[in-house]
């Protein structure tokens, strides 16, 4: 079972579906990397082993009734991680694809920016993954979508490698986009005037399994983002002006 | 024109029948069968009421009574649609706080019971 001590506390959260070949291989991955930190993988009712392949590796497990998408399992993570006191959670897929030994540096830099959000990004520092045509291009173009509504350029807005303070956990928990939240939850947090920062990270080759997203769901993901985005926008805007903020 | 005002007769007869009998056999909760029943009675009043059709027709430059017809469904069904997606989204919202709910508590509980051995 899983605690909160000291004033740094972090916790680890690892969502994953149908992960059995890589779940464990990820838990002591943070384990080898980030010794004592506590590791919370949420299973989003895999039809596989990850809950066992999970909690053999040494992992505390949070078990979904039923599968909720990606937002939905993430949030679980937060709202726990938020009930039991944490300072600091930092998410990491559940498929290996995210390098465990990234993870000190995403919690320093959470830590000494005061940032409410920190991103292990694969293109910060001109790294250049191999990702296919249509996920490159749909990353791009949410660059550009996005560049006027942070004011600041974001390299990697697509990435699920994540670092969120205690003020972040506290708007996640009760607000989080339930599918494809990376990019939705940029804006749910600048429109709160948080702030983000981005630190290299390096994008590992999946093995096992297979991702999700094809080149006809890309399209579909850009489409829903494009919309959750410009909801979000118009949904503050409102309330900042009800408010008497705006200009 | 007539043959059309009497499959969409016994269409709205069928529909009135499927949804009594799904209420029924408890396949659909009442509140959600109203709007489906409104929806049929309408179209089926409709159907028997040339004069009205020919009236609404005229008023707003139909060029064709049948195109009414089709138009007042299709209106009436979209807005349906429309409002059952609404209701979805609130059950799915609604869902998803709970099974979180649900898996956090029984979290909370494997802990005491853990705290306890």
């Amino acid at each position: 079972m899983i605690r909160a001590i000291g004033p740094d506390s972090l916790l680890i959260i690892v969502p994953a579906w149908n992960e059995e070949g890589a779940i464990a291989g990820v838990v002591r991955a943070i384990h080898r990397h980030v010794p004592g930190a506590p590791v919370l993988v949420i299973d989003d009712s895999s039809k596989d082993a990850t809950l066992e392949r999970a909690r053999e590796a040494g992992a505390a497990v949070l078990p979904l009734p039923h599968h909720l998408g990606l937002g939905g399992c993430v949030q679980a993570g937060y709202k726990l991680a938020y009930e039991l006191g944490f300072q600091y959670v930092i998410r990491v897929d559940g498929d290996g694809q995210h390098d465990a030994c990234d993870i000190p540096r995403v919690f320093e830099r959470l830590k000494e920016s005061g940032c409410e959000m920190v991103i292990g990004s694969r293109f910060v520092n001109g790294g250049h993954p191999h990702t296919d045509a249509v996920r490159g291009l749909g990353i791009r173009f949410f660059r550009w979508v996005l560049r006027p509504i942070l004011g600041k350029p974001v390299h990697d807005p697509t990435s699920g490698f994540v670092g969120v303070n205690r003020a972040a956990l506290d708007v996640f928990s009760r607000s989080f986009p339930l599918e494809y939240p990376e990019i939705e939850a940029l804006v749910v947090l600048q429109r709160r005037r948080f702030r983000f920062e981005e630190v290299p990270c390096k994008m590992l080759p999946r093995t096992t399994g297979h991702s999700s997203i094809t080149a006809v769901k890309s399209l579909y993901y850009i489409a829903h983002v494009l919309l959750g985005v410009f909801v979000n926008v118009l949904k503050y805007e409102r309330r900042r002006r009800k408010s008497g903020l705006g200009g | 024109m007539q043959s059309l005002l009497n499959v969409t007769t016994v269409l709205s007869v069928l529909l009135i029948v499927l949804v009594l009998l799904s209420v029924r056999r408890a396949h659909i909760r009442v509140e959600y069968s109203l709007s489906w029943l409104f929806a049929a009675g309408g179209m089926l009043v409709l159907s028997r009421a040339r004069p009205v059709l020919d009236y609404v027709t005229r008023r707003f430059g139909i060029p064709d009574t049948p195109l009414t017809l089709f138009l007042i469904a299709g209106s009436v069904f979209l807005i349906m649609f429309f409002r059952f997606s609404v209701i979805i989204s609130h059950l799915r919202d609604d869902n998803i706080a709970l099974a979180q709910r649900v898996a956090i508590l029984e979290y909370h509980i494997q802990s005491i019971r853990a705290h306890e051995e």
